[in-house]
Order: structure tokens, then C-alpha cells, then sequence
């Protein structure tokens, strides 16, 4: 036993030297593994020339992996990490806990999207600098749209996109008329699905926290996203989320394809995509209720209270976000790969408005609205996701149950009373309702 | 004498490694079982506790007593069942394909054949495979609807692209699980069938012995004890499968006991209820390795 | 020795043996072969087989995103190391219990066995705040001892089913001439025991090599090995097909590589000492 001990003691004293020995500040960063921030982890040599005592270390994870152990971190208060990559479903949550850190170095908080900074600020403080943001809208195939005969508006109803992709849809060809997310998950299915129900009038919860899937409105949802799957979507669309469909898009497979916002610079770029040069843009689709069917989201970069280097965090998070970077990614790679979603004046330079996604972006996350996300009166802040803790548990639960509606092994009804089953279950153990 | 010293230097041999054992079980355990009675939700607030007055919470990450309440949702919880299922299907299938087909592959390599050290090396590949890895193999190379290499031959046999994880979840995992304990099988078995006594092969094939008989009353009980390593390591690892399952995002159907521990820790941060659930899986685990050692723990003795 | 074999015969067994053989290779070769191609080539239908435009492209993109040297030593580290503290602990246990089996001899080993029946995610809290106290999150040391642990009981078993099939007269012998109980152990037994020890080795080696649950909720990055780095190639935005194979390709080459070499050695110690 003492043998071990003293060998691990070794190897401890071994680490601990090897990271002590440097005088510098070391940070350390937890962030997910998507295109903008492995862009801004080349990029950092103009931060570190500019603060030569500050070293910067990555730990890139993929999404899920990395919400799993921050969360994991932070709740008990491990100290592993100096900067942390969370969304905006995390923030509030987070920031009422008092976990995270007041930004105090942000580069012109004036000039912030106002829906987006207003689901980071927690108290009136802004908790997490925003890196990118985004929403989601539809893309489409000009030239398959073209060849219906029909138009596709600038702010489509869910009646036009059903009538569009069901022309366009021409199953020998390999051709869908929409491609959708289908794959279990509540940033994957459910995302998608509570946007939509959003724009069907339906909601999470009423005031009381009672779970709302056997309301009329979630029953229109659901019957009408399944009925235009089975009409139009693509064969196995039950296990596509955002990559999946993105290489269906790309490949040109879908007609329409409703999803995030950030899509648009992978769909319009020639290098991965068969259809750069026929991709067209519009609104995520209503019914005529005032609320649109698309969600927002914000990566962002946070300070978990505790850590011993919160000026070099501060001065690291003011830097990444600020508007100097958007222009160092412009001189180093176009304008159409600048962290989008985040600032007025990214969207006023006339430069950034040639991209032909930009207004269409910027429109659909000023169209979302977290603090009132549905059109009858809910208890809860966020679009596309309700910002409780227990939220991720249930809606992984009912994702993967909507899912199986769609994969054709349950009804919408069955699916729809087991959803609210569990919803129920769930919120009475924790304690919403009595 | 010399006994007694023996004895007593084999219990301070097996000291360290039981006392060193014996901590990894019991403190994480014994915390574990504490979490369970306990409200313990890891992003706060918990309404069920900030009901309470501040006085009686336990500490400032406002956990409270739940009693059993952690232990009744976790067994009521119907995912609870499927799961339970899960967890048995998974071991039963992956054991039963990894040692009927472990059997068959392995007197297949035991005939003469060209370049069976070559194909022994082939075989054996997917036991070194991470099993993270494998997972992300298998559900974006081989069994994606779309881009999978399987989908391109089930089209052109004009069968039409399979969607696996979406339509036959358990099955994929079974399949991928195989693959990576099917060579494992295959190579103990092919082993004890090699040190099986060639003189005895060639008696029987003189006597005219019929293949299948002699399989049967010979070969069988010489692998008996083979066979029963192999399903006792294979239970104990596939017990806790979980890379394979998290991975290729099949958790919602094909979830095993792990799986939904999972689930109610990290993904709902439900601490509480996690740890019910770990208590839960230990019993029943070994309720199974019990049963097990009944079965066929005889074919180890001696 | 040899038996008449009819040369049909052969024939037909060798050509059904390599199809089953190369259909069970096939995934970890489609990955490889994958990882050589462009993000384009990989999803191109129908498959390209070895005539594309082989590219190394994909590992430079992979090495300039992550230290992979710095992934590959820390498992090259843990692996060896717990394997190592294991071994320390393991063999004088399986020693005396081979040696001078007690009444609970049985049942220690079973009992051992049953440690690994917690599913980890179950216990994965309470270690992290016993990790975060003690001071050990993302350290090796940390890392090693857990590893240690969870293999230490398969590798007792092992070991001692190894040390049962030395003869006991031997070592009677050996005491017989007088040899003290150290001598014992190093002359007698060590050369004996080497084959199994040897097979013990590789098996924790492969088992370390490939645990993923700890090593990614314990470490962040002076620890982190290859499992962590694959983390971060698993479902990305955009093509990553051919990214992903590559990334994979190096995850899983050393150890691939170790266990071809040491194949033989390693599948006669699995058998568990079910094989004579």
C-alpha cells in the first residue's frame, strides 16, 4: 500500500511540478468542437502576442461530452476550467446560482444583439460574452423551387412549405421535398419541435408547470411535422440531426431544410457543398399566430466564479468576442466565416451585408424572443428549450419518444400521452408540482 | 511451522490488494448510497427543497432528506423496465453469438488452411478497438443510412439503404458489441481446440467416428471450461456497456441499466436518483453474477 | 502429424475462413483506407476502394487542431503505469492465494470480481468530490490509481490461475534446499511465472488503453489521453467523414500494432487457465 502511495504521490508531484513551473498565467479553456471555435483556436497567436504572461490551453470536446463534464465541474466546484463554452440554456441557470462571474471586459455591450445579450444577462449583468449566435431559418433549392412553378415568400407559412415540398419531392430521384431533424435529443429533435410548437401556439408548461402535450396545439404540432415528413422528408429521417442533414443538403438531396442559421456558410460554400451557388433563404415558417417556428442560441464564453485568474479570463473572453476579432477572422478568411449572430455593427458593415446569408440571419434571431417565447403566457424563459434544470432529462425523454412517432413504431396520440406521462412524472418528483 | 509462516505471509501478500479493493468499493459506495436518500440536484434550485425552510436543508448546495423517494421513482420509472431488458438482451445475444459463432469460427481456423496466421491477425483486430471508437465506426462508416458502407450494399442489392439505429437499434448494438467480443471467444476457443490431442483427432477419424458425434461427446466437454471464461469476463464487461451505446446515440431504445443511470445523473442532473439507480444496478448485477456462478461456476473448479 | 487433407478441401476451408476473416477486418480497413482520402472522396457513392487520390491531408488537419503526441504519451503513460502499480499489488496476492489458498480463498476472488459490477456513472459524483478534494482531477496519478483498481481484479484472476499450474513440488523442493521465501519468488518462481505475467501485462495494457468513462470525466488536459482526443472528433459541424477515420486511425494504431505483435502470448493468457 505504501508502495503505491508513494508511486502515485510521484506521479502526482510529477504533474503538479509540470504545470506550477511556468510563471505565466495559464488558462484554461472548455470549448465544443464546431467550425468558429477551431477557427479562433488558430487564431490566438494575436492574443497571446498582444499578453505574453497569459498561456492558453484547449480542451475541445464534443457538445454533449463537454456540457456533461462542466456541468459536473462547476456544480461541485472541481476548478478545472478558467473559460467555459456554454449556451444560453445553461446561463441562466447558472448565473442565479451565482457560478459564474460578471463580465466586465466585453467590448461595447451597447452594441450586442438585444435578444441575444438578453438571455445571457442574469440580474441585469451580462454573465457570458456571446461568440456566435444564431437561430434557424429555412434554406432552400432555388433551382428545385424554380422548377415547381411556385415562389417561395420571404416569411413562409408551415401551408407553403408543405405545398412546396411535396411538388419538389421525387422519391426515384433520390429528391426530398424537406429535410428535417428527427434524430432523439433536446438540442436535436426537440429543438426543432419546440421552435415549431412555439409557432403552433402550443407551450411547454402552463403557469402551474403542468406539462401541456395533451393540449390541442401540440397535438396540430406534432401530426403536422410527422404527416410532412412522411410526405416529403427523406427515408430514416427518425435518426438525421443538424450533420446528418447537412450532408443531405449538401449532396443534394433536399429541397428545403429547415435548421440553424450557421448552416448558411456551410450550404453557400463551393469546397463542401454540390449546391453553393443555388441556395435561397427565408424566415423560419408561422401560422399566422404572431410567433415564428425558429429558435436562438448563443455559443458563449463564461467565467466560473472561483477561479484564480479571472483578470486573464476577463481580458481572454473580451478579446475572443470583440469586434477587432470578427475583423482578424475577415483579413484571415472572408467575411463569410466571421463568428455570426452577435452584433449590430457586424450586420451595419457594408462589407459583411454581400454575404447573402446576413440579413436573412440577422432578421430570424430578431424574430426570437426567449423571454416571451410562446403566444399564451408560459413560466419559463427560452425558445426552444425551457430553462430549468430538469428540462434536458424530460426533453431527452420525449425527443427520443418523438422520435419513434417518426420512425413509424407509435402513433402521435400514443406518443403525444406518453410525452405527457413522463413530463408529468418527472415534474412532480422534482417538486413544480404538488 | 513452515506452514504457519506461509500462511501468514500470504495474508500480508493479499492485504494490500483486498484492503485497496476493498476502499474503491466501499467509500464511493457507501457515498452513493448516501446520495440516494438524498434530494441532490446538481444545477439547483430544487423546488422540492427551497420549499423547505433553510434549517432544514443540508448544506448550501441545497440538498435535502428524500427518503425513499429517489428509490420508488427509479423502480416505477418505466423506462426503468426497458432498460432492465436492454441490459439482458444485450448480454444474452452478445454471449450467445460470440460463443456459438466463437465456436464454429474457431474449429473453422482449426483445419488445415493457407495463411491462417494472417487470419488469425485479421480476426482479432476488433478486440484492440477503443470502444468509443468502434461506436463512431460503426454508426457513421459502416451502418449510416446515407453515407454507410452497408446502406451502399443493401442498394445495390436493391434492397434499399437499412436505417439501423433508427429502426433496429438493440440489433446495431448487438452487432457492433459482437464484433468486438466474437474474436475474443473465437481466439480462447480456437486455443483450447489446438491443445486438444491430435492422436485422439485421428483415432476417431479412423474409427469413422461420425464429425458430429464426435464433436458433440469429445471436442464439446474438453471446451466446457473455455466457454464458461468466456461468458463469465464477457458478463461482467457487458454488464456495464455503455461507450457503444452513448456514442452512437441509441440510448432511448437500446439503453441498458448504465445507460439510464446515465440519464438520470447527467443528462437531468439528478443526482439523487442516479445514485438509487447505481445501488439498484449493483444488486442486480450481482443477482446475475450469483446465478451465474451456480450455473456454471463448477466448470472451474479444479 | 499432418492428416490427409484432400486439397479441395483446404481450398474450400481457406477461401471461406478469409471471407469471414476479411468481413470482420473490414471496419477497422474501410477506416483506414477512409482516412486517406478527401472529405469529398469518403462519402462518394458508389465507395472507392484504393483508387482515389490517396491524400495525408486529413492527419495534418488532425495533428494541427490537437497535440496528438501529447494524447498518445499520457495513454502510453496511464496504461503502462497502472498496469505497473497493479502488477506490484497483484502478484504476491495471487501468489499466496495460488500458494496458501485459506478458507475464503474462493470467495475473495469472487467477491474482487463483483467490484467491477457498479455501473460508473453511477459513482461517477462521489469520485469526483474525492477526486477534487484530494487534489487529483486531471492528474495521472489520479488516473493511474483508478485504472489500477478497476483492472486489478482481472488481473489477480489471472495470475492466479497462472501460478496454479506451477507445480507445487517445485517450490517444495526449492524450501526443501533451504531457499528463503525471496529467493523463492525470484529464482523459482519469477522464470516460471513469466509467460503469464507477460500476458497479464498486455491484457491490463489493452483494457487501460481503451477505458473511456474515467479517463474522460477525470481529466482535462495534463492527463487527458486518446480517448479524450477522440472526444473531440465525434460529431463535429460539417463533412468529417474522412477527418473522423483518421483521428480513429491514430487512436486506435498503437495498440492495434502492440496486440498483433504480442497476439499469441496474449490470447493463451485470457484463456484463463481453462486451457492446459
Amino acid at each position: 500500500m505504501n508502495f503505491i502511495a508513494k508511486g502515485v504521490f510521484g506521479a502526482l508531484m510529477f504533474s503538479a511540478m509540470a504545470s506550477t513551473a511556468l510563471a505565466e498565467t495559464t488558462l484554461t479553456i472548455a470549448t465544443v468542437n464546431n467550425g468558429d471555435m477551431i477557427r479562433m483556436q488558430g487564431l490566438t497567436e494575436d492574443f497571446t502576442s498582444k499578453n505574453p504572461d497569459i498561456k492558453l490551453e484547449w480542451v475541445t470536446l464534443e457538445e454533449n461530452v463537454l456540457r456533461e463534464k462542466v456541468t459536473t465541474d462547476i456544480a461541485t466546484k472541481g476548478g478545472q476550467f478558467d473559460v467555459l463554452t456554454i449556451g444560453t440554456y445553461e446561463v441562466p441557470i447558472w448565473g442565479k446560482k451565482g457560478w459564474l462571474v460578471p463580465l466586465t471586459m466585453v467590448d461595447d455591450p451597447a452594441d450586442l444583439l438585444p435578444a441575444i445579450a438578453g438571455g445571457l444577462t442574469v440580474d441585469g449583468k451580462l454573465m457570458a460574452a456571446p461568440f456566435y449566435g444564431e437561430s434557424s431559418m429555412v434554406m432552400y433549392r432555388t433551382d428545385l423551387v424554380d422548377a415547381t412553378g411556385m415562389k417561395m415568400p420571404d416569411a413562409p407559412t408551415w401551408k407553403d412549405i408543405k405545398e412546396i415540398a411535396a411538388k419538389i419531392t421525387d422519391r426515384d430521384k433520390e429528391i426530398y421535398g424537406v429535410c428535417l431533424r428527427g434524430k432523439a435529443g433536446w438540442g436535436e429533435n426537440m429543438a426543432f419541435l419546440t421552435a415549431t410548437s412555439n409557432s403552433f401556439g402550443a407551450r411547454w408548461f402552463d403557469e402551474n408547470w403542468k406539462p401541456q402535450f395533451d393540449q390541442p396545439e401540440w397535438k396540430d404540432t406534432l401530426n403536422f411535422y410527422l404527416d410532412l415528413m412522411k410526405e416529403s422528408g427523406p427515408p430514416g429521417a427518425s435518426s438525421n440531426g443538424f450533420n446528418e442533414n447537412l450532408a443531405l443538403f449538401n449532396s443534394g438531396k433536399c429541397g428545403m431544410w429547415i435548421d440553424a442559421t450557421v448552416a448558411a456558410s456551410f450550404v453557400t460554400n463551393p469546397k463542401d457543398s454540390q449546391v453553393a451557388d443555388k441556395v435561397g433563404f427565408a424566415l423560419a415558417p408561422d401560422n399566422g399566430l404572431g410567433k415564428r417556428g425558429n429558435w436562438l442560441w448563443a455559443w458563449s464564453l463564461a467565467i466560473p466564479a472561483g477561479t484564480q485568474k479571472e483578470e486573464a479570463a476577463q481580458k481572454f473572453i473580451g478579446w475572443a468576442t470583440s469586434k477587432a476579432y470578427t475583423e482578424l477572422v475577415a483579413s484571415k478568411e472572408g467575411w463569410a466565416n466571421v463568428p455570426p449572430g452577435t452584433r449590430t455593427s457586424l450586420y451595419a458593415n457594408p462589407e459583411y451585408q454581400k454575404v447573402p446569408f446576413a440579413k436573412m440571419t440577422l432578421d430570424s434571431i430578431n424574430s426570437a424572443d426567449p423571454t416571451k417565447p410562446t403566444v399564451k403566457p408560459v413560466p419559463y424563459v427560452g425558445v426552444q428549450f425551457v430553462a430549468i434544470p430538469e428540462f434536458a432529462g424530460i426533453a431527452t425523454t420525449t425527443g427520443q419518444i418523438f422520435s419513434a412517432a417518426l420512425a413509424g413504431e407509435k402513433t402521435a396520440d400514443e406518443a403525444l400521452a406518453e410525452a405527457q406521462d413522463v413530463a408529468t412524472r418527472e415534474m412532480t418528483k422534482a417538486g413544480y408540482i404538488k | 511451522m513452515a506452514t504457519q509462516q506461509t500462511r501468514a505471509l500470504g495474508r500480508i501478500a493479499v492485504a494490500p490488494s483486498v484492503i485497496a479493493l476493498f476502499l474503491w468499493m466501499i467509500v464511493p459506495l457507501s457515498m452513493t448510497i448516501w446520495f440516494s436518500f438524498l434530494r441532490y440536484n446538481l444545477l439547483d434550485p430544487n423546488p422540492a427543497c427551497s420549499l423547505l425552510t433553510p434549517g432544514q436543508l443540508l448544506d448550501e448546495a441545497n440538498r435535502c432528506f428524500a427518503g425513499t423517494t429517489n428509490y420508488y421513482y427509479f423502480l416505477t420509472d418505466p423506462a426503468f423496465f426497458k432498460a432492465m431488458r436492454n441490459s439482458l438482451m444485450l448480454v444474452g445475444w452478445v454471449i450467445a453469438i460470440s460463443v456459438i459463432g466463437g465456436t464454429l469460427l474457431a474449429l473453422l481456423l482449426d483445419q488445415a488452411i493457407y495463411g491462417r496466421n494472417i487470419v488469425r491477425l485479421m480476426i482479432i483486430a476488433p478486440f484492440f478497438v477503443m470502444p468509443t471508437v468502434s461506436a463512431l465506426v460503426w454508426k457513421n462508416m459502416m451502418m449510416h443510412p446515407v453515407q454507410g458502407f452497408l446502406a451502399w450494399i443493401t442498394k445495390s442489392l436493391g434492397l434499399g439503404a437499412i436505417d439501423w439505429f433508427a429502426h433496429y437499434p438493440m440489433t446495431a448494438i448487438v452487432i457492433m458489441v459482437s464484433w468486438q467480443w466474437l474474436p475474443f471467444a473465437t481466439l480462447i476457443i480456437l486455443t483450447a481446440l489446438q491443445s486438444f490431442d491430435e492422436e485422439q483427432k485421428e483415432a476417431a477419424q479412423m474409427d469413422g467416428t461420425p464429425p458430429l458425434s464426435f464433436f458433440w461427446y469429445m471436442i464439446l466437454p474438453h471446451l466446457a471450461r473455455p466457454i464458461t471464461v468466456v461468458i463469465l469476463i464477457e458478463t461482467i464487461f457487458l454488464l456495464n456497456v455503455f461507450a457503444e451505446i452513448y456514442v452512437s446515440g441509441s440510448g432511448g431504445r437500446a439503453g441498458n441499466l448504465p445507460y439510464l443511470v446515465y440519464q438520470y445523473g447527467l443528462l437531468s442532473n439528478d443526482i439523487g436518483g442516479a445514485s438509487a439507480g447505481g445501488i439498484v444496478a449493483v444488486v442486480l448485477a450481482n443477482i446475475v453474477a450469483f446465478f451465474l456462478m451456480r450455473m456454471i461456476g463448477k466448470n472451474l473448479e479444479g | 502429424m499432418a492428416r490427409a487433407v484432400s486439397p479441395r478441401r483446404r481450398m474450400i476451408f481457406t477461401v471461406l475462413a478469409w471471407s469471414i476473416a476479411f468481413v470482420i477486418f473490414f471496419p477497422v480497413l474501410w477506416t483506414v483506407l477512409t482516412s486517406f482520402k478527401t472529405e469529398g472522396e469518403a462519402i462518394h457513392l458508389p465507395p472507392k476502394f484504393i483508387f482515389f487520390d490517396w491524400t495525408l491531408e486529413n492527419y495534418a488537419v488532425v495533428q494541427e487542431r490537437s497535440n496528438y503526441l501529447k494524447f498518445a504519451m499520457n495513454s502510453v503513460f496511464l496504461a503502462l503505469g497502472s498496469t505497473f502499480f497493479a502488477l506490484v499489488i497483484a502478484i504476491p496476492a495471487a501468489w499466496a492465494m495460488a500458494f496458501a489458498p485459506g478458507k475464503y480463498t474462493k470467495d475473495i476472488l469472487m467477491w474482487m470480481l463483483s467490484t467491477k459490477m457498479m455501473p460508473p456513472v453511477g459513482a461517477l459524483i462521489p469520485l469526483y468530490l474525492i477526486f477534487r478534494d484530494l487534489g487529483l482531477l486531471d492528474t495521472r496519478g489520479g488516473i493511474i490509481a483508478v485504472l489500477m483498481l478497476l483492472n486489478l481484479p482481472i488481473i489477480i484472476w489471472m495470475l492466479y490461475t497462472y501460478f496454479k499450474e506451477i507445480p507445487g513440488e517445485i517450490l517444495e523442493a526449492s524450501r526443501m534446499d533451504g531457499a528463503s521465501v525471496g529467493k523463492e519468488l525470484l529464482y523459482v518462481l519469477a522464470p516460471m511465472a513469466v509467460p503469464g505475467i507477460a500476458s497479464t501485462v498486455l491484457l491490463n495494457i489493452i483494457l487501460a488503453w481503451n477505458e473511456a468513462f474515467w479517463t474522460l470525466s477525470l481529466t482535462t488536459k495534463d492527463a487527458a489521453p486518446l480517448t479524450q482526443f477522440i472526444a473531440s472528433y465525434s460529431s463535429p459541424e460539417g463533412l468529417f467523414w474522412a477527418k473522423l477515420s483518421a483521428a480513429s486511425t491514430m487512436a486506435i494504431a498503437p495498440i492495434l500494432v502492440l496486440g498483433w505483435f504480442a497476439q499469441k502470448q496474449l490470447v493463451r493468457g485470457l484463456t484463463f487457465g481453462a486451457v492446459k
